[in-house]
């Protein structure tokens, strides 16, 4: 086997390997690995199983897919030959795609090179006859008795009277002849996909740049995504093997936030996790493994291409986190505790939860009041939801700030102005990250409203703890 | 209609002494004053806005709660992308739906760009907010482009310094405080400039400001506390 540049230099099937190099001197030969032929098909075979459930990997290179009940679904069999040799060139193979009536015509169509989709069995008769004999898998001998009869093509051959063609070259001849033409039923055995995706593909040459892997993560993930079509599922969780050779494997593990096959969101999502990778020795091969498949439900396709917001905000999500890291995305809930720092907690964003009051006894959670509240605060104090308290700052500092003082004043590019307080928070005794302040509303020289506090145990001092944006 | 009318219909047409009129709605403010100077009516969707302003603390959070608070509640996710502190759950609780907001921390200037590029182009956040301050024209024209790919409210918070800079920004105001309240300057949307700063009177903790000015200096021991203030809980 060549490919078209070989080719292109006279290079054919049955040349002997020293003509071969006196053609094309830069010729690079590969021994042929039928093991691995075998489990590329297999492979194939199961990307295949995203148009047919019946699919028939053959031991000679060939890959037949049942697709008569498919046609409704995918639009066609133009459409369907489309989109498989879209998927090929995806994939990184060269492919002669036909289509038959009968698996074994379809096949020897393919194998002779003609591309064409062929719907009745009369013209699949008529382009069969056609074919040369040499297509036919036949022992030298019958070529020979069938050339030393004048039968070149397989109309001719046809042509023969049956019973003296069975007598000289044997009845698998024309079984096979009329398997070919729909006359003899042609039962083959279906391939089963594995339960778990496992892909490996070793680089023309070795790369030093995760980033370059790109292409090469892609196929993968084509691959990836017919078969998870096949299986009608998904996957959560990718890893990405980096082989080097001699030093141990780079894993890389992509997860997403919820499960999905989409080869776009998968590529996006691996190209913004390579991209920070530093690879410490060259990579020579890379490896795809999926091991836990979650069904996906179907969808139903909207008549109009409306955007899913909902699904949006998954990719939105996952890729953010793929470059910037787990924990840079996250939501924030309300969490019941007086403290100010535990007041608010993570969560994952477009959680809709509610912290649980948690088993901090109530009876402590603030300091008793020393003087009831008057009047005419209650008055003032504005509307707070249940969950809301609109006393306290938009944003809170990581880190309460010192400020200084200036005759026990607080100051903050200059004199703060107290407008109102003091609240008084003093809580957490029970598990050691205990506060006692008096927390105050504070004007700054620049009109800027603060939330600062002072403690009250040593060492006292003013400190900034939030603003009010 | 004559043809010159017919031409000045259109919508990215405008003229110089008037509001343009947007293609589409922008989001309501929550104040009737400044919807009434915002082409759309509100905030723009699908462009970004830029609220220039020196320090914080002066209610510029509260100019955006209410159009925040109404997106939040109509389901749609607000996004603050490198905020300066902690966005602070229990204040937030009392106007938005915290269930949709996210937060989205940023080590470095270039991933802060590029998560707001994200966010602006994926169309899955009705407002973003980000703070990039020294940024330069052709990043905001890189975020400008994204925002235009969706329908996002897009507020950049920067310093007022960058009012002097062009910017590819169709709306940009200048915040500044105004006895309790903000005075807005447009200083850029299409439409003529405006005469003098709007007064908005946004959310604050405190309302009035004359009265609780005479607080006294409490006593630094801890019991001394005086019979005028009180604790607020």
């Amino acid at each position: 086997m060549c490919n078209g540049h070989a080719q292109a230099r006279g290079i054919r099937r049955g040349i002997s390997l020293s003509t071969a190099y006196a053609l094309a001197p830069q010729l690079e030969t590969k021994r042929r690995d039928a093991a691995l032929e075998a489990a590329t098909i297999a492979r194939l075979a199961a990307w295949c199983g995203q148009f047919t459930p019946n699919v028939a990997p053959d031991s000679a290179g060939f890959c037949l897919l049942d697709v008569s009940g498919s046609l409704r679904l995918f639009g066609g069999i133009a459409s369907i030959i489309g989109e498989l040799r879209k998927g090929f060139s995806d994939l990184g193979f060269s492919t002669v795609i036909a289509a038959a009536p009968t698996a074994r015509g379809a096949q020897l169509l393919a194998r002779a090179g003609r591309e064409i989709a062929i719907g009745t069995l009369q013209d699949l008769a008529a382009e069969l006859g056609k074919l040369a004999v040499r297509t036919l898998d036949c022992t030298p001998a019958t070529f020979a008795t069938l050339r030393a009869v004048g039968v070149n093509t397989l109309a001719d051959c046809l042509r023969l009277p049956r019973s003296g063609l069975a007598r000289r070259c044997g009845q698998p001849l024309l079984d096979d002849l009329d398997r070919a033409l729909g006359r003899l039923p042609d039962s083959r055995k279906f391939f089963v996909p594995p339960e778990r995706f496992t892909a490996r593909l070793e680089l023309p040459s070795e790369v030093e740049h995760a980033e370059a892997l790109l292409f090469a993560v892609r196929r993968l993930l084509v691959e990836l995504s017919g078969f998870l079509a096949a299986r009608a599922g998904g996957v959560q969780r990718i890893t990405l093997g980096l082989l080097h050779g001699d030093a141990p494997d780079t894993n890389i593990a992509i997860g997403l936030s919820a499960p999905g096959r989409d080869v776009t969101r998968l590529s996006l999502l691996a190209g913004e996790r390579l991209a920070r990778v530093a690879l410490k020795q060259p990579v020579r091969a890379i490896t795809l493994r999926a091991n836990e498949i979650v069904p996906l439900p179907g969808r139903s396709l909207g008549l109009f291409r409306d955007g899913n917001e909902t699904d949006d905000r998954a990719r939105l999500i996952e890729r953010l986190r793929a470059r910037l890291g787990p924990d840079a995305v996250h939501g924030i809930a309300v969490h019941p505790d007086h403290r100010p720092e535990r007041a608010w907690c993570r969560c994952e964003p477009g959680a809709t939860f509610t912290v649980h009051a948690s088993s901090a006894p109530q009876s402590a959670t603030s300091a008793a009041p020393r003087f009831s509240q008057t009047a005419a605060l209650r008055k003032k104090r504005p509307a707070s939801t249940a969950s809301g308290n609109a006393f306290r700052p938009v944003w809170l500092l990581r880190k309460p700030r010192l400020l200084s003082e200036n005759g026990g004043a607080p100051q903050f590019d200059g004199p703060l102005v107290l407008l109102s307080g003091p609240e008084r928070l003093e809580a957490g005794w029970w598990d050691g990250a205990d506060i006692a302040r008096d927390y105050f509303i504070a004007r700054a020289p620049g009109a800027s409203l603060l939330w600062i506090y002072r403690e009250r145990r040593e060492p006292a001092g003013w400190y900034l703890h939030g603003v009010f944006g | 209609m004559s043809p010159l009318d017919s031409v000045l219909a259109r919508p990215d047409i405008w003229r110089g002494d008037r509001l343009a009129a947007a293609c589409r709605p922008g989001v309501p403010t929550g104040y009737a004053a400044l919807d009434a100077e915002l082409p759309g009516g509100g905030w723009p969707a699908g462009a970004l806005t830029e609220l220039l302003l020196d320090g914080e603390g002066i209610g510029e959070m509260q100019l955006l709660m209410p159009a925040l608070a109404r997106l939040s509640r109509s389901g749609r996710l607000i996004a603050l992308i490198a905020p300066p502190h902690i966005p602070y759950a229990p204040a937030l609780a009392a106007g938005l739906d915290l269930a949709q907001l996210m937060v989205v921390a940023c080590a470095a200037f270039r991933e802060t760009l590029w998560a707001t590029r994200q966010v602006l182009r994926s169309g899955a956040c009705g407002a973003v907010l980000a703070w990039l301050s020294p940024v330069k024209y052709t990043e905001l024209r890189h975020l400008q482009l994204a925002a235009e790919e969706g329908r996002t409210v897009a507020a950049l918070f920067r310093t007022t310094r960058a009012a002097a800079q062009a910017s590819p920004a169709p709306l940009r105001l200048t915040l500044a405080p105004a006895d309790g309240q903000l005075a807005i300057d447009i200083i850029k949307r299409h439409g003529p400039r405006l005469r003098t700063p709007l007064r908005i009177a946004v959310t604050r903790p405190i309302s009035d400001p004359n009265v609780l000015d005479s607080l006294p200096l409490p006593a630094p021991a801890a019991g001394n506390i005086s019979a005028r203030s009180a604790i607020i809980r």
